[in-house]
């Protein structure tokens, strides 16, 4: 399965979550296929997708979401330790790993070589660590949600994007509706 | 006067109660505050930009957040300062240590120090210098102006505000 079929079988699940998702194409995915108040779109700012993620679970009591990608979770790893020491257990980072630059071109990362994220975010010292396959994300997102325990998933998949329209949405629109839907 | 001590009287006042540090000698003893306080929620950052993600999250999430980091930082911050914190109109006090200012002992931090006003002037960023003890009397208009206008806030404190650097 490619990111965009994953997103497609979980769109049900993350429908009624609070949901941070990462630039490029991966919000570009999530906003056609099930556009929600609740979805909060990254349009720039690679990386940063945990950290607003963590900033906010560790605000509200509302289950969040990151939607992260491996190249983007490489490019801010420091998160890892941050997520470990600071923990919500509202909070789910799931990294949808196809061990590319999905929104570049598809260029390959090293987490399709010899780099384990699932590795670093235990060695981070994060305590939850799953790793599933593409086909079985949408059980084991049910299952981080219903734990109510923080979750970092590392869910593996092929590269590949699917072709949706660039999000032309506001950011002061997008930020605005998010926060109404987050305080509701 | 406890510079420290009415900084963090001043975040406190202003309802702010999320606050992200990297650190800086300069800036030790207001984090130590912070640190020690019940109504601040403190939590380290490991780099500037990851900090104002921690920090982006916790606004839409209900809480004012500040974040304290060195002037070195506006040169890892610059995307995040236009691609997230302004792109989407959101405020952010940031204190920042100015090293490389007047009484300063460390040669390379002047090489970040010369380009600090330009940068955050370029970013359109509302920039204030406290050089002298007194100008912290300004910090509480300077919080209710950021929340007021939606912004990135730069305060630049230098170590003749802090009272020398070292052994200065």
């Amino acid at each position: 399965m490619i990111r965009s079929e994953i997103l497609k079988e979980i769109a049900p699940i993350l429908r009624d979550q609070l949901v941070v998702c990462n630039i490029g194409i991966p919000s570009q995915e999530l906003h056609a296929i099930d556009d929600q108040p609740t979805n909060f779109y990254m349009l720039g700012t690679m990386g940063l997708a945990s950290s607003i993620g963590l900033g906010l679970a560790l605000a509200q009591d509302k289950t969040v979401i990151s939607i992260d990608g491996d190249g983007s979770v490489l490019t801010n790893l420091c998160t890892l330790p941050t997520i470990a020491n600071n923990v919500a257990d509202n909070y789910i980072l799931m990294i949808i790993d196809n061990g590319s630059y999905g929104s570049t071109g598809d260029q390959p990362t090293y987490t399709g070589k010899k780099t384990s994220l699932a590795g670093m975010a235990r060695a981070a010292g994060c305590e939850n660590v799953v790793e599933v396959m593409d086909v079985d994300t949408g059980p084991a997102l049910e299952k981080a949600i219903a734990d109510r325990k923080m979750t970092v998933m590392v869910v593996k998949c092929d590269s590949g994007n699917a072709k949706m329209p660039v999000i032309t949405m506001d950011p002061v629109v997008i930020k605005d509706r998010f926060m109404k839907a987050v305080s509701a | 006067m406890d510079i420290d001590k009415k900084i963090t009287d001043d975040l406190v006042a202003n309802d702010i109660s999320f606050v992200t540090t990297v650190p800086c000698k300069q800036l030790a003893g207001v984090i130590e505050e912070i640190d020690n306080r019940d109504d601040i929620f403190h939590i380290p950052s490991n780099k500037e930009d990851e900090g104002m993600g921690l920090c982006a999250g916790a606004w839409m999430g209900g809480k004012r957040p500040a974040i304290i980091m060195q002037n070195t930082a506006i040169g890892v911050t610059i995307n995040t300062l236009a691609t997230l914190i302004q792109y989407y109109r959101m405020p952010l006090p940031m204190l920042i240590s100015y090293r490389g200012e007047l009484r300063e002992p460390v040669a390379c931090q002047v090489e970040m120090a010369v380009h600090t006003k330009a940068l955050l002037a370029q970013m359109n960023i509302p920039t204030y210098h406290f050089h002298h003890q007194k100008d912290v009397e300004e910090l509480d208009m300077i919080l209710k102006y950021t929340f007021m206008c939606n912004k990135p806030v730069a305060i630049l404190t230098d170590a003749n505000f802090w009272g020398g650097y070292g052994d200065q």
